[in-house]
Parts: C-alpha cells; sequence; structure tokens
C-alpha cells in the first residue's frame, strides 16, 4: 500500500489568502485594492461608489488612475488569456472622473480628539495616508513640509501633462481637511528636536529626494547646462524654468527620464534623445510609458554608455559615449564590451540615472540604526525602525517606489502607530477577514455579467501631438469614455466570484469537467503534487498559481481538482452541476486598517449601502 | 440548460493531434440537457474519441432518433454531416448513407426507448446487416424526455422517482446485440471515460457494426435511491469485467501480461484491442461464454462492463460487413458517375435478356 503521507492535502478555502490568491489584480496590489468589485460599480454607472471603494484602499484614487505604475496590470489573468490585462488603471480614472461630490461620504473627524499627538516628516503619499487612517479615530497629526505645498513628489515630480494640478489638490485636500495640523515651509533639519517636542510617535516620509550625480570628466565645467532630473522637474513645476536648449540629452531610462524627455518636448526641445546604456528589455520605464515618449518623437538611442561631457570655451556642446555591446557573462550577469565611441552634439543634458534618501537631518545617536549603505534599518512587518516610537515609510524606507508602496506604507505604519500608542503589540497584526458570499440569482443568473467578452483592451486617446506641446498643464490623455468604459468592463473577468466546491455534495457525474472552457477541472486520484501535475485535464503552465483540491468525494474516494490559472469565472460549472456542489461564491476580502477590524467601519461613518460589508468574518 | 454558451476562449496549453486540431474543435452546440446528464458525458467521451483517433469531422455521418439521446449529435463535431431521424429509425437512416458512402465514418446514438421500444425491429436488423458503424445506445432506464415512465431497459424491481416499482422484464440490449451476432459488444457508464474512450476508438476501428450500450444516469428522473441506473448504484455494482486498450498500428505495446492473463485482437488495419484483466475463465472471443458470463454476473447482481466480445477479424461474422454481405463497388457510390449509376436502358435491356 503506498503511503498517503506525500498526498496533496485538501486547500482551506476558509482561509482567506487562497482565494485572494486567485483575485491576481488584488493580491498584486500593494494596498489590495478590491479591483473587481470597483470595476463592477464602473459597469453599473456607481462612480461614486467605485470612487469611495478606491479611495478605502488607495486614498488617491484620482492621482493613481493617471500615474500609478500598476503591478495589478502585468499579473491580471486577461494577460495569460489573451496577452492585454484589463485597463484597471485608467478605469480607475473614469470612477474618479465621472464621480459626484465624495466629501460627504469621507471618514467623520471626531470633535474630541484622543489626546494622542502623531508628527510626519515630509507630505507626500505615505504621510498623507497616516493621517488619513488616524484622523479619524481623534489623533491630532502635525505634518512638517519643507515645500510651500503639500504632495512630495506627486507635486514636484510628475508633470501636470500626466497629471492635472486640480485633480492632485483636490485629493490631497480630502486629507488635509480632516484637520491636519499643516506646517509648509517648514524643513525639519534635526529629528532629535522633533523627539523632544510633545508627540507620541514620529513618522518618518521624508521620500527619496536627492537625484543621482553623474561624476565623468566635464561635469563641472558647464554646470549650468547639465540637470538633475528631478531638482529639474521641479524647477519646471515651480515656473523657474520655463525654455530648454533645442537639443537635448536625457540619461537614464526610467520613469523619471521619459517624465524629463517629455517636459523638453515642450520647452522647447527640437530634438530630444533618451540615452540608454542598455538594451530595450532591460529599461526601467514602464513599457506604456516608453509608448508614450516614442509617441512624442522622443528618440531612444540605446547601448550608449555616458563617459564625458564636452564642453568648449566653457560651452557644453555635447557628450561622448562609449558605444557598447552586451553579453550574458557567469550566473547570467550583463557585462558589456566597448566596440566603440561617439559625441552626440548637445546643448542640454538632463541626468535621470536614479534617486537617493537623503538624511543629513537624522542625528546618529538617538537610537535609529543604519546599515552599510548609510539606509535606517526598518522593520519589514511594524515599519518602526530602532528607535521604538520612529516609523517610516514610502521611498524614505526602503528607496525609491511607486505612489502606491508608500500608500500601503502609510496604512500599516498607522497600524503600528496606533497599537504603539495603546500600549499593543505591533507584531500582532491584524487578521484579514474574507465574506463568501453565493453569486446565484436564479436558474442561469448570475449576480455579474459572467460571459467572456473577447474584446481587445481600450485604447487611450490621446491630445493631437501638436496641440498638446502649446501648454505644460494640457493632460495628454484624455480618459476613456463612457463607450470605451463599458467595452473596458466586460473585459474584467470577474475573478473574485469564485468558484467553490462543496466535496460532500458532487456525484461525480463529470458535467463541470466537460464544460469547462478552459479545462481548469480534473476528478482524479490523490498522489503528491508532482505526480498529479501529470495528470490533470490541461497541461499546468504556470505552476506558482494556486491548485485547488477538494476532500475526498464520497462516491470514489478520488479528488476534485482545479488550476486556477486560467479559470474565467464564466459559473459553467456551477450552471451544469446537478447537486450545486459547485457553486459562484463572491470573496469579499476585508482588510484590516488602523484602529478597524478587518473590514469594519470607523464610528458614525455614513457609507453607501453597496459599500457596508455585512460582518460574516470567516477570517 | 445554460444561459451562455461554452465560450471559444481555450486552455492555449491544450495538445493538438495529427491534424492541428484541439479538442475543443471536435465540439459541438451547446446542450440543452439537464446539468449532470450522463449523455453530457457521452459526448465529451465521443469528442475525445474522434480527436484521439485523428478524425477529419467532415467525414464523419452522425445520426439519432427521438429522445435526450436524440439531442446529442449537435453537441460534438459541429462540422460532420448529421441526421435526426424519426423516432427509432437512425438505423435505416444510417445503412443509407453508409450504402451511398461507404468511406464516412458513422456513428448512430440512440436511447434505451429509441432502440429497444418503438426501434427495435430496427436495431436488430442493423446488428444482422452488420453495418460499419458505432452504435452507442445511451442507457438511463427511463423516458427522460416525457417525464421519467421506466424504459424496456428499467430493471425488475427497481423504483422509479415516484416509488413505483418496475414489473416487466428487462431488455439488456447486450445480450440481444450478442444473440443476434454483433461481432464488437461493449457496455460501459458515462461516469467512467478512462473505460469509455477506449471503447469508443476500438469501436470506430471495427469493421462492422459496434455496440457500446452505455450506462447514463438520468439526474431528473432516475438518479434517486431504488434507481439501478444512478451514478451512486451504477458505482457500487459495476464489474469493470474486461480491461481493453486499444493500441494505434504504429504504437508498440509497451506494457507487457503474463501469458493468459492478456489477448490481443489484431484489428484489420493493424491496429490491436488489448485485453488485460480478463478473468481466467473468460474469453472475449467466444460469443457463447461471453453470453453465460453476462448472464452469470447479472444473477450475481453486477453490471459487467468493459469491451466485452469482439469477434477477430477473418472469423464468421466479422469479414462480412455490409458492403461485404452485399459485395458492392469499392468506389463509393456516391463518388460514382451518373452514367455508372444509371447505365441506361440499353444496359438494363441487356441484363434483362441474360435473365431471360
Amino acid at each position: 500500500m503506498e503511503s498517503t503521507d506525500s498526498f496533496m492535502k485538501p486547500t482551506d478555502t476558509r482561509d482567506p489568502r487562497h482565494y485572494h490568491r486567485v483575485v491576481d489584480c488584488q493580491w498584486g496590489c500593494p494596498a489590495h485594492t478590491d479591483i473587481p468589485e470597483y470595476i463592477r460599480l464602473i459597469a453599473n454607472g456607481q462612480y461614486t461608489e467605485s470612487y469611495l471603494l478606491n479611495r478605502k484602499s488607495n486614498v488617491f484614487p484620482g492621482i493613481l488612475g493617471r500615474t500609478c505604475d500598476r503591478p495589478c496590470e502585468p499579473v491580471c489573468r486577461r494577460v495569460r488569456l489573451d496577452g492585454e490585462p484589463v485597463a484597471i488603471c485608467r478605469l480607475k480614472r473614469v470612477a474618479s472622473d465621472l464621480r459626484d461630490d465624495v466629501r460627504p461620504f469621507l471618514p467623520s473627524i471626531p470633535a474630541e480628539k484622543n489626546g494622542k499627538r502623531i508628527a510626519c516628516v515630509g507630505a507626500g503619499p505615505a504621510s498623507l495616508t497616516v493621517a488619513n487612517d488616524l484622523m479619524p479615530l481623534g489623533y491630532e497629526v502635525v505634518i512638517f513640509e519643507k515645500l510651500a505645498k503639500p504632495g512630495g513628489l506627486m507635486w514636484t515630480n510628475i508633470p501636470e501633462f500626466r497629471l492635472p494640478g486640480q485633480v492632485l489638490w483636490e485629493e490631497i485636500a480630502y486629507v488635509t481637511d480632516m484637520g491636519v495640523d499643516m506646517r509648509l515651509d517648514s524643513p525639519v533639519d534635526s529629528l532629535a528636536d522633533i523627539l523632544g517636542g510633545d508627540f507620541d510617535a514620529v513618522f518618518v516620509g521624508s521620500g527619496a529626494p536627492k537625484g543621482k550625480e553623474l561624476d565623468i570628466p566635464g561635469r563641472w565645467d558647464a554646470p549650468q547646462q547639465v540637470h538633475i532630473g528631478i531638482e529639474w522637474l521641479e524647477s519646471v513645476r515651480f515656473g523657474h524654468v520655463e525654455r530648454c536648449g533645442e537639443r537635448v540629452l536625457v540619461i537614464g531610462v526610467g520613469n523619471t527620464a521619459m517624465d524629463c524627455c517629455r517636459t523638453a518636448q515642450r520647452l522647447g526641445g527640437k530634438d530630444v534623445k533618451v540615452m540608454a546604456r542598455k538594451t530595450k528589455p532591460y529599461f526601467k520605464a514602464s513599457p506604456w510609458e516608453l509608448d508614450d515618449a516614442m509617441e512624442e518623437r522622443v528618440e531612444i538611442l540605446e547601448n550608449h554608455s555616458p563617459s564625458r561631457f564636452v564642453v568648449e570655451d566653457g560651452k557644453l556642446v555635447g557628450m561622448e559615449f562609449d558605444l557598447v555591446r552586451w553579453r550574458e557573462g557567469e550566473g547570467g550577469r550583463l557585462r558589456s564590451e566597448t566596440v566603440g565611441s561617439k559625441v552626440i552634439p548637445c546643448d542640454e543634458v538632463i541626468l535621470a540615472i536614479g534617486q537617493d534618501t537623503a538624511f543629513p537631518w537624522i542625528e546618529r545617536d538617538i537610537g535609529i540604526e543604519f546599515n552599510d549603505w548609510d539606509m535606517p534599518v526598518v522593520d519589514k512587518t511594524t515599519f518602526m525602525t530602532t528607535r521604538s516610537g520612529v516609523f517610516m515609510g514610502g521611498d524614505a524606507a526602503w528607496g525609491p517606489e511607486n505612489i502606491i508602496w508608500a500608500v500601503e506604507h502609510g496604512h500599516q505604519a498607522a497600524i503600528s502607530i496606533h497599537a504603539y500608542c495603546n500600549g499593543e503589540s505591533l507584531e500582532a497584526r491584524p487578521a484579514e477577514g474574507m465574506n463568501l458570499i453565493s453569486q446565484k440569482m436564479g436558474l442561469h443568473e448570475w449576480t455579474y455579467s459572467n460571459d467572456y467578452d473577447e474584446a481587445q483592451r481600450a485604447k487611450m486617446r490621446h491630445v493631437d501631438l501638436k496641440k498638446r506641446f502649446e501648454r505644460m498643464d494640457i493632460e495628454v490623455e484624455e480618459g476613456f469614455d463612457i463607450e470605451q468604459s463599458l467595452a473596458e468592463v466586460e473585459r474584467c473577468l470577474n475573478c473574485d466570484a469564485q468558484t467553490h466546491f462543496e466535496a460532500n455534495l458532487c456525484i461525480e457525474c463529470d458535467a463541470c469537467i466537460d464544460i469547462c472552457p478552459l479545462d481548469c477541472l480534473t476528478i482524479t486520484h490523490n498522489g503528491p503534487e508532482e505526480d498529479l501535475a501529470q495528470r490533470l485535464t490541461a497541461p499546468l503552465l504556470h505552476p506558482e498559481e494556486p491548485l485547488f483540491v477538494s476532500e475526498d468525494l464520497p462516491q470514489t474516494g478520488r479528488i476534485m481538482v482545479k488550476d486556477e490559472d486560467l479559470c474565467i469565472h464564466c459559473g459553467l460549472c456551477a450552471e451544469r452541476c446537478p447537486t450545486a456542489a459547485w457553486d459562484m461564491r463572491k470573496s469579499d476580502l476585508l482588510l484590516p486598517y488602523a484602529g478597524l477590524e478587518a473590514g469594519g467601519l470607523h464610528a458614525g461613518q455614513v457609507v453607501y449601502p453597496e459599500l457596508a460589508p455585512t460582518l460574516e468574518s470567516t477570517g | 440548460m445554460t444561459h451562455i454558451a461554452k465560450p471559444r476562449v481555450r486552455h492555449p496549453g491544450l495538445a493538438t493531434n495529427r491534424l492541428g486540431l484541439t479538442r475543443r474543435d471536435y465540439e459541438g452546440g451547446m446542450s440543452t440537457l439537464c446539468a449532470g446528464c450522463g449523455h453530457d458525458s457521452i459526448t465529451a467521451a465521443i469528442v475525445q474519441a474522434f480527436w484521439e483517433m485523428d478524425i477529419e469531422p467532415h467525414k464523419v455521418v452522425k445520426t439519432s432518433g427521438i429522445g435526450c439521446s436524440g439531442k446529442t449529435p449537435a453537441y460534438f463535431l459541429k462540422e460532420a454531416h448529421g441526421f435526426n431521424a424519426v423516432h427509432g429509425r437512425m438505423p435505416s437512416i444510417t445503412t443509407g448513407a453508409h450504402a451511398a458512402n461507404r468511406e464516412l465514418v458513422c456513428i448512430g446514438v440512440s436511447g434505451d426507448g429509441d432502440s429497444l421500444s418503438i426501434g427495435m425491429g430496427q436495431f436488430a436488423h442493423v446488428v444482422r446487416r452488420n453495418v460499419d458503424m458505432l452504435y452507442v445506445l445511451e442507457n438511463n432506464g427511463v423516458y427522460g424526455l416525457t417525464k421519467g415512465q421506466f424504459s424496456a431497459s428499467a430493471d425488475r424491481g427497481s423504483k422509479a422517482k415516484r416509488g413505483q416499482v418496475s414489473r416487466e422484464h428487462p431488455i439488456d440490449p447486450v445480450l440481444l446485440a450478442l444473440s443476434l451476432g454483433a461481432g464488437f459488444v461493449a457496455r460501459s457508464f458515462s461516469g467512467d471515460k478512462e473505460q469509455l474512450v477506449p471503447i469508443l476508438k476500438a469501436g470506430l476501428r471495427h469493421r462492422g457494426f459496434a455496440l457500446v450500450d452505455v450506462i447514463s444516469p438520468c439526474v431528473t428522473f432516475n438518479d434517486h435511491h431504488g434507481s439501478t441506473k444512478s451514478y451512486e448504484y451504477t458505482r457500487d455494482h459495476v464489474n469493470a469485467l474486461v480491461h481493453a486498450d486499444f493500441v494505434p498500428p504504429a504504437e508498440e505495446i509497451e506494457t507487457t501480461y503474463e501469458a493468459g492473463d492478456a489477448r490481443t485482437v489484431v484489428m484489420h488495419d493493424g491496429s490491436r484491442i488489448q485485453f488485460r484483466k480478463v478473468p481466467a475463465d473468460y474469453d472475449p472471443r467466444d460469443r457463447d461464454r461471453v453470453y453465460a458470463y453476462v448472464r452469470e454476473r447479472q444473477r450475481a447482481g453486477e453490471v459487467a462492463t468493459g469491451l466485452l466480445h469482439l469477434e477477430p477479424p477473418g472469423r464468421p461474422g466479422s469479414e462480412t460487413d455490409f458492403h461485404g454481405i452485399h459485395g458492392t463497388a469499392d468506389a463509393p457510390l456516391a463518388h460514382c458517375s451518373f452514367e455508372e449509376l444509371c447505365p441506361g436502358a440499353t444496359t438494363l435491356e441487356e441484363i434483362q435478356r441474360a435473365f431471360r
């Protein structure tokens, strides 16, 4: 008799993680935004509700709907089926664009404070999220900001043609208007001073404000013609820089480089080139940002490694590059080989090769430990530094990331700060919960649109190429119109409409297996995972995607196995099941926030009934 | 019945057969049978068998009579030729199609009512004529389309959904076909595709009449306690008597079995049927022994399944299929010219003169 020790164990679908993993986009989003639900609300024309659902987890739906780096999209199941993800990010913008006034539905702020004071350093997305989560609990939050306006890099580094000021200021005001004590034009030059103040906890969200330098020959010979990317973008935003030379070289090929080259196009640049050391597959910029730059006739040159600035008579006239060839060396590491050199004439150079954190204002003797790279040591779970009561998040904690990461850091830090102020453990994180609700409405009716729509991804319309260059603040993307968004929402597969299986009801008639269009299902005898994987109806293409394994089936003792990888959640298994062993149930992930049980609400908070989760947590 | 049709989107890793087609290419329209109907599983097994056999869908004739089974050819091989005949008359239509074009692969789907009541005369004669076809009898013991009355295959003593007990003797299509001289007789279960698919493949390859009686539970009217054709009863009482592996001509038999444990029948095209785990005193080639064995198992309360009887090529009853018996031309009649088929008054006159 074969040992059954190595056999697969039944999947515990009461653990929120299994069904959460099936919702690839939500799993991939650092803030775990409930994407399928907000897309369904858009489909239903409930833009305000969709906006509020977004705001719950990502705080800045209008800003993120234009600028997010979209970690949700590459993992969208649709990519694995037809190559193009649902336009999740730009649908978020639809909810933002078409929403009604949301102010009546924002968390209410108690008049009576809880007596705790929190200081935040920097008014970027991380600190704003901390304030957003703590203000409704009665905290007093003070934000210190060196600039005249809040927003951090969202304001200074994202050009207005991508993020209109009105959108930015409106969403920031939702937070600051909660009664946050904003200390603008107040650079912090000593953390010790803050710690000496009357604060119960401190959150450092000061970002990564220092652009990387390129110290090669000639760098300092004509400094007025060489700029650091993020500083230059900031100067443009402040109105200090209004023109640039006709021939501009942008060094580096990340998203900041894309913003720089496109900004240069609008300030008089006629011949703007982005100079990349590596080849296209290694470009750091998001593919869509590369596309947008190339649409604006920016030239991107690969395999050009800068070697010196060419300065004649104190004037920058060009830049010399090594022409390199790349090959894979040991351990897959790329090695370069110089095959020539070339001088490219230019009037200005913009360096966009990365950015660093900078903490000259944190004293090194106040209990905050720094590592070998001069980065503060921050706990990845609690977001606390080695000095208790001092928390850190956003780019300041582990270097440059995207806005959505800063938001998630803010949420987690707020949970920790709240626990810290109440004398509770920071390590014991509040549990996630899950509601699982049948979506069956009738014999063949489901609450959601279950048919597979073969439509291609909607194409974003852009303002005419000539017109968009007239002013800096003409937003290039026009947003989806109603028709486009109605078509795009149908591409969503509703991955949170889970195929829920009850083994004890199954009569093993094979109906579900026969009808499944993606051959996700198999009834077979149990065995070790590697062996079982060989016996699936369709080959396992992505072993990293979860497998569902049922309890033993009553009639034959075999098991039902589902490869979750390519399920389109059409519900045909549930429709063809004669005993309702299969059902389509919506998994509603209930996330905890500071002072809130998973899925709970602030006291007195007004919400639309559609958004109020039933408190039947299984987590 | 489902509200949406099965979407066309398919698993990108699906295997293709020698024609470059995936299993999905052998599907048909959306089934309107009850959810969980055994017939839908048989449809899926038929799809699988035709795909594995690399048969071009447009070279297939699919026929049926009336009843739930009569609807099923619409659900597989959408590119095949099809005819939905009058109740019980599927055999005649298939015979006609096969007579006219012997190159086409014929599959007839019928049910216990269609074959054993109104169409039993047709069934008997298509066996006698040894028409080269795969005859799939979807056997659920009830008239599902008319609300679940007992059919002629209902076992004596079995209970209907509302409690009535069947008092009449059942007709067993396997015993009937054995006694009528069928060269290929099998029984299987819709809930066991591992057994059913190889049997269907062997039946498609068999030259002559091939009967596959498939127990196919009716989830709506005959899947309750007291039924002898429910999923649970069948699983409890089935005796997979004969395991048959279908081995195409090109493939080598990988597994070897001890002598006496395995019997191989080589088909006319060189493909082989490999029997294994056959009881020691059982010989699928011996019609009389098979008949006795199936009866014996029935008395013991078991349902014997598997490829129960196969006449090897070259034995009486196998080389004389429909076209052999009638000495028809090798070329399909459908491809003969009008002049060949209807040579005219002068030729007729000559033939008549020869008989005078």
